[in-house]
């Protein structure tokens, strides 16, 4: 197997809590895994305390509820009590659909930090389709409610071909919002942008005139509001430095309490990602197979192994690399360097020849338990 | 950004100042980010209770510290805070 001995292991500083796959919403862009619908127990509330606990006493600071929709668990704000107890800073990341004032109030007084809302374009009929759910009116009130109670607010905003030419628009949205950080998340092709990678890469151009109106008005609100920009790789030189390095700071619980070294490592194969039924979060960071089969350097490849550049990005993502090539231990292709790059500009034709069809040639396909149920039902085929 | 020495200084509400025991050192929390603090940092943060000014910070930080001369570090510190937004006067 791969991995190696001696490395020095740091201990886990953020831990991103899948609390559920369940979401009211079907954004084709989701980064669930596709065959999300497989997976459908949960852990119960206590489990989740236990997590929250031993990772905590390993020094992870950072909590992401995350989903699916973290509000459509019951148990929330005794989970967001406990985090705060234990000296956590709790990130709610959420789509704010069924987010009440009163919810907003008893979560502030369980010790909730930040909400971090995601609005998925600027008007009402763009964002109700991306959504696939009529979310657009609710999704402003609650960047309200949030502000009004005292919280710090992300706005999050998920840039893909349908809404790149509504910058100007989603930009004066953060700003009325009165949004504290905004986080412009260029899509990532995993999982449900994956399926839809056809429908939602923009061109080069297209990217280039979307970032240079974003950096101007990153210089406009400086000292009001911050940016957070999140690359579009497939347009990069060189790979994302994944997860800050594999087993290093991040640990991802999924719903069923499979622990993962980023939430995209379910799907490679022969990791034997372990379960938090089974093992200690001290066992399962220092010991599991999964967390440490790519720390370090020596499961890398050519031209990784002798890349100057490897420890400022570790050779890029191990998911992106298996994804696009099948080889989870070559370069990730968004490296110029790589001999898989061309796999890259292929995506990048056939995403702008598919932009000439008409949306009835080639729908998106939604994230939902349907189209889930038949996407896993391809992929036990496949095998 | 400069620090107005009439006003007093304001750790922002919108972070948390935090004794990290992992580490062994203070840390400011924010959403989805972190920062490190050495240990003369977080002095000066936690003198910012939005009740004491510049010279009231220096005085009591000389005075806790048994020295003298600290005015230019901890503006110059401040002035950094106040541009990261983890402090405000107003």
């Amino acid at each position: 197997m791969a991995g190696s001995t001696n490395i020095n292991i740091t201990p886990p500083r953020w831990l991103l809590a899948e609390l559920t796959y369940a979401c009211p919403l079907q954004c084709p862009y989701c980064s669930n895994p596709v065959d999300y619908a497989k997976y459908s127990s949960e852990l119960s509330t206590d489990d989740w305390k236990r997590v929250l606990t031993e990772a905590r006493k390993m020094g992870a600071v950072q909590l992401g509820f995350s989903g699916g929709e973290p509000l459509t668990r019951k148990d929330l704000v005794e989970l967001v009590k406990h985090a705060r107890e234990l000296g956590y800073y709790s990130n709610l990341i959420t789509s704010g659909y069924g987010l009440t004032e009163e919810k907003i109030i008893q979560l502030k007084e369980a010790g909730l930090d930040h909400i971090q809302v995601s609005i998925q374009a600027s008007t009402q009929e763009l964002n109700d389709h991306i959504a696939g759910t009529t979310s657009f009116h609710h999704k402003k009130e609650v960047a309200h409610l949030v502000k009004k109670h005292g919280y710090p607010m992300v706005l999050c905003v998920v840039i893909h071909r349908e809404n790149i030419h509504q910058m100007p628009e989603i930009l004066a949205m953060a700003e009325e919002l009165g949004a504290d950080y905004l986080e412009l998340a260029n899509t990532q092709y995993y999982g449900w942008a994956h399926t839809n990678r056809d429908l939602l890469l923009p061109t080069k151009e297209q990217f280039e005139q979307a970032e240079q109106i974003a950096q101007a008005f990153k210089e406009k609100v400086a000292g009001k509001m911050k940016i957070y920009y999140v690359v579009p790789d497939y347009y990069e030189d060189r790979p994302k430095a994944c997860m800050n390095g594999w087993g290093t700071t991040f640990l991802t619980i999924a719903p069923d309490g499979m622990a993962l070294p980023c939430h995209s490592a379910r799907d490679l194969p022969g990791l034997d990602c372990p379960n938090v039924n089974d093992y200690s979060i001290q066992d399962i960071w220092h010991d599991s197979k999964a967390f440490n089969f790519f720390r370090g350097f020596d499961w890398m490849k050519e031209p990784c192994r002798s890349c100057d550049e490897k420890e400022k990005d570790f050779g890029g993502c191990r998911c992106q690399a298996y994804l696009l090539t099948g080889d989870m231990y070559t370069a990730d292709p968004v490296c110029s360097k790589s001999p898989e790059h061309g796999v890259i500009q292929h995506a990048i034709d056939s995403a702008k020849a598919t932009a000439s069809l008409k949306s009835d040639e080639k729908p998106l396909v939604f994230r939902n338990s349907k189209n889930s149920k038949g996407m896993s039902s391809a992929v036990d085929i496949a095998d | 950004m400069t620090i107005n020495p009439d006003h007093p200084i304001k750790f922002s509400p919108m972070h948390r100042l935090q004794w990290e025991e992992a580490q062994q050192k203070y840390v400011i929390l924010y959403p989805e980010g972190m920062v490190e603090l050495n240990q003369s940092s977080a002095e000066i943060l936690k003198c910012c209770d939005g009740i004491r000014n510049l010279a009231q910070i220096v005085s009591e930080l000389e005075q806790t510290f048994a020295t003298t001369g600290l005015t230019n570090d901890i503006t110059a510190f401040l002035e950094v805070a106040l541009q990261n937004g983890w402090i405000n006067q107003h």
